[in-house]
Formats: structure tokens, C-alpha cells, sequence
């Protein structure tokens, strides 16, 4: 068994590996395309809520509901209403193309307290580790999140793959 | 003595359920709890339940818990609070205790029994001092009471109590140091372990807590390395700076009143020990007495909710609140949400082990239709 | 001290109506309403009786009535669950002992 193989169930986080075999998970080149949805659910639960809530249909998990979500790279536009509607806090929206030397990540987090739009803070991957740092663009709090908040930061290209949200404040 | 149509004991997911179910039909309901409040551990799920729209999929349990207590309400269901219920004689004789004072009797057509589950304790050196404590038990004091147990809390189990009470320790504020799991995989959902894991909050699996540390309250703990055999391994010890230790190592089913009803039981590990037998209706060996929710197998408070639907409707269909046509369809709805929850590798084993109950309720009828 | 004044999921802590309580002689806040032994642990206390035989402590356990962990004397009465036990004003609570000790009389019982 490679070390990069089921970490999902050892280490908490899914690895890159197995996030790549997933139907959620955007190929290469669609991830890099534009702002895109990311979807890191690769385990058979019953739970549908991001197919309900992608206003152009590109999610679909389908009968039974324990299906895994499937991405349509084609139809995703990035717009992120999928982000506060999964209940697991699996989904993120990525864009490669922010700017010449960052990308952009909106990701849900749902701790107090939020950082200010502006505020310099740590990037940090699946495991926790502090990679880089970022810059909060903007904190989405509607009433359509249910009590999740949204937040886009900026954080350098270089780490695109490995960002996945913000060390706690 | 106190009459109605159905009572129901337990004002949890499953019995709020039941009880709007039957009240809908038209019968008298009488909703009985033992605490101040009723909802049962509805109120410190601050999370999004999963399922489909039809689950109520995205809302928060918090929210689902006053939208049942407001429905409850709607329909004039009149619930009894602070009132333990101590026994059922003749199948529908209720025993009961008001305010710690007044001892009640309640005659009832038919029983709901919903009275949900307890959590299950491991032993270890130092397992009784303060600051050991359940991790439901952390969960009610930090989401209800909104008062920490503690500034860093080590957390034994990773099923998915544990690790979503790791989760709200940490919106609460607190340090959860680490995640201790004795199996080589962890337990819970990926997306909830997934959340911890990049909030930085480290598992060890194939480990167990090997003593807590401390004279008058918990000061460390120490856990150690299992091998494949799950021995500890000496050398392997590791000791944390922690003031609580969370338990989440699963829960059992609060069965008391279906034993002292005669219903019968089977042993289902699977199901969190001691469950009560019942059919596809949720009616127990007992005619006239049902159980739904973690009472007859651990599961989520979705499918709790779903099953309180089924006793709900099937308790007002045996007093004729139902044409049998009307029954059928309403069940096979509910059955269908039910049938939805549990699939996938989490939900197969429960609906196996569940069928396995219906099997032997099934069987003990055949075995009384032949003796009589 | 340890209350959670702010959450995400929960709205800002509500302000609610102070009571006291004496707590082995000494006296304590509490929140109206709220368990005792929430108002005993937001107060920094975790040992709620000691045990018959060991004199060894015990506190919070399972939080929802049904370990009896937590018990302690109030008002004069033993055994009493303190985690579903809501606090009231100019409450006497003390620290169990074994298996406490009932005061006739004093309570009407």
C-alpha cells in the first residue's frame, strides 16, 4: 500500500490520489480553466444537497442518494452555491486564473471569529500545516448559507493544489 | 387515571415525530418526558444533518428540533414534561412520576416507546475523575448550556460522535489535542474527519488511552500503540497535556420500559446491544406497543425521525384513524426516506441488522399463530 | 470565566438574569434557569460528591440525568442530578459526601 493510498481513513484527509480516482474532483485541466467547483466527498453517504443546489445542474448524485457527487467540468460556472449547501463542508471553489501570480479559493468556515475583509491570514492544507499566507476578499453571509459563512482569499499560485482553507484565528 | 389514545415516551426526534404523526391522523396524543424540555438531544446538533431534501437535508438539527416542537404545538399535542414514566402493566397501563412528586397513572390505547439512547463508557485507569466525561455530555454543555468542560480536551473515538463533537469543541473555542482511535481505521464520515483534520487536529489510530492522569480532576492522559491483535505495546506510550477526556465509544439503547412492557429482544451488536424486536410497522412482540428511534439500533436522527413517523401513523391506523389504503401509502413514503438513509457501506449493515430484527419478530408470530 | 459568549452557529450568549447560589458555604453567579452543574462549572468547579468507600472525586459524566455522577445536596436534599437540576436563587449546595445524608424536617420531607 502506497503512503498516499486511503489516507482518508488513517489520517483524516484525503490525499491527492484519491481525491484524482473521484467523480467530484476536476481533472487538470478544467481546474486550472476557471473559477470551478471542488468537490472532496469520495465516500458513499446518503446526502444530496449540492446537486439541489447548482443552479446549472453540473452536480449530480442521482438514485440511490448515497451515490457520489459527480461533477459536470463543462457546466460548472464556479459560482459557489454548492459551497454553504453541503452539510459535510466538502465543497470549495478554486480559480486558477485570479491573477498573474495567485489564485483564489471561496471555502466554507465556520468559526468566530471571522477574519476582516483585507486581513493577511495562514493558508492551510488537509492536514492543518500552515502553508502560506492570503488575503480575505470578501466574507459571504447570507441568510441562503444557513449560519455557514463563505470567504474568498487570494493566496500565491504556486500552492493552488494544496490550499484547501485558512488556519483558525 | 388519565386516558388518552396514544402515548408516546420520549420527546426526542423519533418520539416528537411519532407523536405529530398519530396528533395528525386525529388521535389523542399524550407526549411524555422525562426532562424540562423536549427535544431530547436534538438541540446540541448545531450541525447540518445530511440526506435528501425530503430529510430535511442542510437544516441544522437545532432548527429541525423547534420546527417539531412548533408542529407539535400546531397540533395541540399535550405534553407532559418532568414526568418519568416507571411502568407499563396490562400493555397499556402507564406508571409514571410528575415533578420528582406526583405519582400519575395513564391509560392508553397504544405506546409509543421512543426513550432514544445512552453513551457507552471504556475503563481505564483514572476513568472516574472530573473531567472524564462523555462526548455527548461536553456536546450539551457547550451547545446548550454554553459552558466549556475544559480549555484542551483529548477525545476517545472517531466514529461520527466523536468527531463532530471534536468539531464543535472547536467552534466553542476549546483545544482538542488529539483524536484517539483503537481501530487501524477511523470510524466516522470522511468529510467530518476530513473537517477536524485540516482544522489540525491529529488522529492516532491503533491506539487506546491507557490511564488519565491525575489526583482530583484529569491533568494529562497517556495513550499508547496497539498492535494487530490490539495489545497495547509497551514503549509506545505517549502522555498529553489535556484537563478533559471526551468518550465516544458508541451508545446503547435505553430499553428498560420494553423489557418491563415483555417484549422480546434480540442481541445485535451492531445495533448497540439489546434491541427490541419489531415488524415493519415498529410494532413490538408486545400488540399495541412501538418503539422507534435509537430504543430498537443506534442510528442518525434522520432515520430516528423517519421511524417515529412509521409508529405515529401505524399506532393511529390500528384505532382506525387510517383506511388501511391510506396507511399502506403514507408508510411506504416513509419507508422509502428510510430505505434512502440506509445504503452505502454505513447504512448496509444497519439495514441488514434491522431486516434481521423484522426476520425474528416475524418468526415469533409464526411460533404464537401455531401455538394458538 | 468559561462561558462561550461567542459562536458562529449559535447567536451571542443572551445576558441572562443573575441569581445567587452558595455553593459549600460559599457564595456564587449563576444564570437563571441554567443546570447547577453548568452554573458549578462555568464557576471553575469540577468536583461535584466523593465517593462512600474511596473518598475518590466525581463530576460531570453524561450530561443528560441518567449516570448520577453529578449528584450533590441541594437545599438540603441528597442525590439530587445536577445536570438537569436548573439553579435557583439563594440555592444550597454542597458537596456530597458518600451517599449523603437526608435532614429531616428542615425540607418537609
Amino acid at each position: 500500500m502506497s503512503s498516499t493510498t486511503n489516507c482518508l481513513k488513517t489520517i483524516g484527509s484525503p490525499s491527492l490520489e484519491e481525491l484524482k480516482g473521484s467523480p467530484g474532483f476536476p481533472d487538470e485541466h478544467h481546474m486550472k480553466k476557471g473559477p470551478i467547483a471542488i468537490i472532496e466527498c469520495i465516500e458513499a453517504i446518503p446526502c444530496n444537497p449540492c446537486e439541489t443546489a447548482c443552479p446549472k445542474g453540473a452536480i449530480v448524485v442521482g438514485h440511490p442518494i448515497t451515490n457520489l457527487p459527480t461533477l459536470d467540468v463543462e457546466k460548472c460556472i464556479g459560482c459557489g452555491l454548492c459551497i454553504a449547501a453541503c452539510p459535510g463542508l466538502a465543497i470549495y471553489v478554486k480559480d486558477y486564473t485570479y491573477s498573474d501570480t495567485e489564485a483564489l479559493i471561496v471555502f466554507p468556515y465556520e468559526y468566530y471569529p471571522l477574519p476582516s475583509i483585507g486581513d493577511k491570514v495562514t493558508m492551510v492544507n488537509r492536514r492543518g500545516a500552515e502553508v502560506c499566507e492570503g488575503k480575505v476578499l470578501k466574507i459571504n453571509l447570507s441568510e441562503k448559507n444557513n449560519k455557514t459563512p463563505v470567504i474568498s482569499v487570494s493566496f500565491p499560485k504556486k500552492h493552488f493544489e494544496e490550499i484547501v482553507s485558512m488556519k483558525r484565528i | 387515571m388519565y386516558k388518552t389514545s396514544i402515548a408516546v415516551i420520549g420527546g426526542g426526534p423519533a418520539g416528537l415525530s411519532a407523536a405529530i404523526e398519530a396528533a395528525k391522523a386525529g388521535a389523542q396524543v399524550v407526549l411524555i418526558d422525562e426532562n424540562s424540555r423536549p427535544g431530547g438531544q436534538l438541540f446540541k446538533q448545531i450541525h447540518k444533518f445530511f440526506g435528501s431534501k425530503e430529510h430535511k437535508a442542510g437544516v441544522r438539527g437545532i432548527d429541525i428540533g423547534k420546527q417539531l416542537l412548533k408542529e407539535a404545538q400546531e397540533l395541540g399535542i399535550e405534553v407532559w414534561l418532568n414526568t418519568e414514566v416507571c411502568g407499563i402493566e396490562q400493555n397499556k397501563l402507564l406508571w409514571a412520576v410528575k415533578n420528582k412528586t406526583e405519582s400519575v397513572q395513564l391509560l392508553s390505547e397504544r405506546i409509543v416507546l421512543a426513550t432514544g439512547a445512552m453513551e457507552n463508557s471504556i475503563h481505564f485507569p483514572g476513568w472516574t475523575l472530573p473531567g472524564v466525561m462523555g462526548a455527548g455530555a461536553a456536546q450539551t454543555f457547550i451547545n446548550i448550556h454554553r459552558v466549556a468542560p475544559g480549555k484542551k480536551v483529548l477525545m476517545i473515538g472517531s466514529g461520527n460522535v466523536g468527531v463532530i463533537v471534536s468539531y464543535q469543541l472547536l467552534q466553542a473555542g476549546c483545544e482538542v489535542t488529539a483524536i484517539v482511535e483503537a481501530s487501524p481505521r477511523l470510524g466516522g464520515y470522511g468529510v467530518h474527519t476530513a473537517k477536524v483534520c485540516r482544522a489540525g487536529v491529529p488522529f492516532y489510530t491503533s491506539h487506546t488511552i491507557l490511564r488519565a492522569l491525575g489526583e482530583n480532576k484529569v491533568e494529562g492522559a497517556v495513550i499508547g500503540r496497539l498492535n494487530d491483535k490490539w495489545e497495547f505495546i509497551p514503549g509506545t506510550e505517549k502522555v498529553f497535556e489535556v484537563d478533559t477526556i471526551c468518550i465516544a465509544t458508541g451508545l446503547t439503547p435505553l430499553a428498560e420500559l420494553a423489557w418491563i412492557a415483555g417484549c422480546k429482544f434480540k442481541y445485535i451488536p451492531e445495533l448497540g446491544g439489546f434491541v427490541p424486536l419489531h415488524d415493519e410497522n415498529m410494532e413490538t412482540t408486545i400488540q399495541g406497543i412501538y418503539v422507534a428511534g435509537d430504543i430498537t439500533g443506534i442510528e442518525e436522527a434522520s432515520s430516528a425521525m423517519e421511524e417515529g413517523r412509521l409508529a405515529g401513523i401505524n399506532a393511529a391506523a390500528s384505532l382506525g384513524f387510517y383506511s388501511s389504503k391510506q396507511k399502506e401509502k403514507l408508510c411506504n413514503e416513509v419507508r422509502e426516506r428510510l430505505d434512502a438513509l440506509r445504503q452505502g457501506p454505513f447504512g448496509k449493515m444497519r439495514r441488514i441488522k434491522k431486516q434481521e430484527l423484522i426476520t425474528s419478530r416475524r418468526e415469533i408470530r409464526c411460533h404464537q399463530q401455531q401455538i394458538v | 470565566m468559561n462561558r462561550i459568549k461567542h459562536h458562529i452557529i449559535l447567536e451571542d450568549l443572551k445576558e441572562a438574569k443573575k441569581v445567587k447560589i452558595i455553593v459549600d458555604g460559599e457564595e456564587m453567579e449563576a444564570y437563571e434557569g441554567e443546570m447547577i452543574a453548568a452554573a458549578l462549572l462555568a464557576n471553575g468547579r469540577k468536583q461535584f460528591r466523593y465517593t462512600k468507600k474511596h473518598h475518590s472525586p466525581r463530576g460531570i459524566f453524561c450530561g443528560i440525568g441518567r449516570c448520577t455522577d453529578c449528584i450533590m445536596t441541594v437545599n438540603g436534599v441528597p442525590n439530587v442530578r445536577t445536570c438537569i437540576t436548573p439553579v435557583e436563587d439563594g440555592m444550597v449546595i454542597e458537596t456530597q459526601k458518600g451517599v449523603g445524608e437526608w435532614k429531616r424536617g428542615e425540607n418537609g420531607v
